[in-house]
Formats: structure tokens, C-alpha cells, sequence
């Protein structure tokens, strides 16, 4: 990573590569080659698919595993049954998963692998990740809600009592604020999950010219600067499991608009 | 002035708003926590709304990043 003259480009790490070649993968005249971003995607979604599977043995009494399975899965539960109420119980499939594959993949993406030669590649710090799972979410949004009210989903953006004159201005601030959450929910995830990456990899800079610069301030400040890492690298676990919550909570709260309107 | 120091200046500055939404995010989590200390018996079920107040102060915190990085890496 530490590429010449000892300077650390904090953005090399988002760097989408294709792995198996470009040439092979042509679709219809289109490149579609096989990215490192597509492989830790593929790798979340195994690695989520191994930790239910190992779950679902149903016994009476449960063991570790299926506890672990099952806490997930209960608190997706109570989270879709306390904002949208019993109408929530059908989309405990798709919060679930979505949680899941967001908690993976922002926890994946921190293992140190690099210590055994690997590079960890957080894909949800990449608009075009999820920008795609809050569209999906936004098009659940908009088909569950013209399905079940037709027209009447309109009344979204006028909330009751609004006063007449009103209308016209509350009606536009509503449908402005609905149609820019695809936007910020996909906007949110992204920047937090590289804010955090790019702070990481700026320390780890510290930290290597600190030492380069000899004796002096300069070892001062790379051992300080080492233990900032290690505090933020905690605290970007946090962060990790507070995005994936937050996207699937936010994901939730759009739902419950769809199914109850206001 | 030098285009790029300008850029770069712009950057700084919006540094300011990651700072003003960490005051938003204290706000959020000591407000909740002043008032769930008063009355812990109704402070579990307002874990959510403390959440969807966490997001929406995060959210302009992340912005003022997003704009900074733009400056520098896009502009």
C-alpha cells in the first residue's frame, strides 16, 4: 500500500479491480468483468448464508448457534413489529437479509487481512452498492403503497389538520423529503462506512512518516497516532453495526408509510 | 488566489460542518440519555426515535465530508 517516496494514497483502498481478467467476460459488447468488489459480495452473502444454515437445525432447546440465529432474527422481529405493527410481519424475510448482508459486509471489510497478504474490500463504501439496496427498498416503498391505497397514497405528503392554504407548500416539502430518501438512506451507509476506511488509512500514514522522519517528535507522534488507530478501529466496529441498524430501522420506517400512511 | 489552494481551503472549511453535526449527535444521545435517566421505565421503547434522530444529525455531518472529498479529489 505504501506506494513511493513513503506516501499512503488513502483512496487506493476503494479501488475496484477486476481479478480474473477483462478480456473473457464480454456481455452483449459490454466489459463485465468478475471486480474485488464483486468477490467480497459474493463472500458476505456466503458467509451470511453459512451463518443461518448453521442455525436452523430448530431444535426445542437451542444451542449457541441457533441463539445467535435466532436473537438476529427476533430482533428484526420486534423492530418491524414495534414501527409498522402486525402488517410488519411479511417483510421480516427482507429487512433480515438486508440487515445482515450490511452488518457482514461492513464487518468483513475491517478484518485485518492484510496481514496474511489479503485485501479486505468494503463494498458497501461504494455509492453503486448502496445506492442499489435503497432503490430496491424505496421501489418495495412505492409498490406496496400504490397496491394497497391506489391514489389515496398521495394523502402521504398532507399530513392531517394541514390547513388549507398550507397545502400547496406542505405538499411540495413532503414530496421533496420522500423523493430524495432513496438518495440520503444510500448516501448515509457509503460515506460513513468510507469516512471511516479514509480516516484509517490517513493514521496509518501518520504512523509510517513518523517513524521515517528519524529521531525527535517524530516517534511521538506515530505511537500516539498507533493508538488513536486502535481506539478508532473499535469505534468503527460500532459504526459498523450502527449503519447496518440504521439502514435497516430507516428501511423500516419508509415501510411503515407504504402500509399505514400517516 | 491559486485555484487549488482555493479548493483546498473550501475543504477546510466544510470541515465545520463535521464539527457542528458532532455537536448534533451529542445533543441527540444527551438529551436521550438526561431523559432516560429521569424515567428509565420508558426509555427502552424510545430506542428507535433515538436512532432516527442519530441518522438525521449524522446525515449533514456526512455531507460536509462528502463535499470535502469532492473538493479535493473531484473539482
Amino acid at each position: 500500500m505504501a506506494a513511493e517516496a513513503g506516501k499512503v494514497d488513502p483512496m487506493h483502498q476503494f479501488m475496484i479491480e477486476p481479478l480474473l481478467g477483462t478480456d473473457r467476460w464480454q456481455i452483449a459488447g459490454y466489459n463485465v468483468p468478475f471486480t474485488n468488489s464483486a468477490m467480497w459480495m459474493a463472500i458476505a452473502a456466503l458467509a451470511l448464508l453459512v451463518f443461518v444454515a448453521g442455525g436452523m437445525k430448530r431444535q426445542l432447546v437451542p444451542g449457541r448457534w441457533q441463539m445467535a440465529v435466532e436473537t438476529m432474527t427476533g430482533f428484526i422481529d420486534g423492530m418491524l413489529a414495534a414501527n409498522i405493527g402486525p402488517a410488519g410481519k411479511k417483510y421480516v424475510p427482507y429487512i433480515f437479509s438486508l440487515f445482515m448482508f450490511i452488518l457482514f459486509a461492513n464487518v468483513l471489510g475491517l478484518l485485518p487481512l492484510s496481514l496474511f497478504g489479503l485485501h479486505p474490500f468494503t463494498f458497501t463504501s461504494h455509492f453503486s452498492a448502496t445506492g442499489v439496496l435503497s432503490l430496491m427498498a424505496f421501489a418495495i416503498v412505492l409498490v406496496v403503497g400504490f397496491w394497497k391505497h391506489g391514489f389515496h397514497f398521495f394523502s402521504l405528503f398532507i399530513p392531517h389538520g394541514t390547513p388549507l392554504p398550507m397545502i400547496p407548500l406542505i405538499f411540495m416539502i413532503e414530496l421533496v423529503s420522500f423523493l430524495v430518501r432513496p438518495f440520503s438512506l444510500g448516501l448515509r451507509l457509503f460515506v460513513a462506512m468510507m469516512a471511516g476506511h479514509v480516516l484509517l488509512e490517513v493514521l496509518s500514514s501518520f504512523v509510517i512518516s513518523g517513524f521515517n522522519a528519524g529521531l525527535g517528535i517524530g516517534p511521538v507522534v506515530s505511537v500516539l497516532s498507533f493508538v488513536l488507530m486502535v481506539a478508532i478501529c473499535a469505534l468503527e466496529i460500532l459504526v459498523a453495526g450502527i449503519q447496518a441498524y440504521v439502514f435497516a430501522l430507516l428501511t423500516s420506517l419508509y415501510l411503515n408509510d407504504a402500509e399505514n400512511l400517516h | 488566489m491559486d485555484q487549488n489552494a482555493a479548493k483546498l481551503i473550501g475543504a477546510g472549511l466544510a470541515a465545520i460542518g463535521a464539527g457542528m453535526a458532532a455537536i448534533g449527535v451529542g445533543n441527540v444521545f444527551g438529551s436521550f440519555l438526561e431523559s432516560a435517566l429521569r424515567n428509565p421505565g420508558a426509555a427502552d421503547g424510545q430506542q428507535g426515535r433515538l436512532f432516527i434522530g442519530f441518522a438525521a444529525a449524522e446525515l449533514l455531518g456526512l455531507l460536509s465530508f462528502v463535499v470535502a472529498m469532492i473538493l479535493i479529489f473531484v473539482a
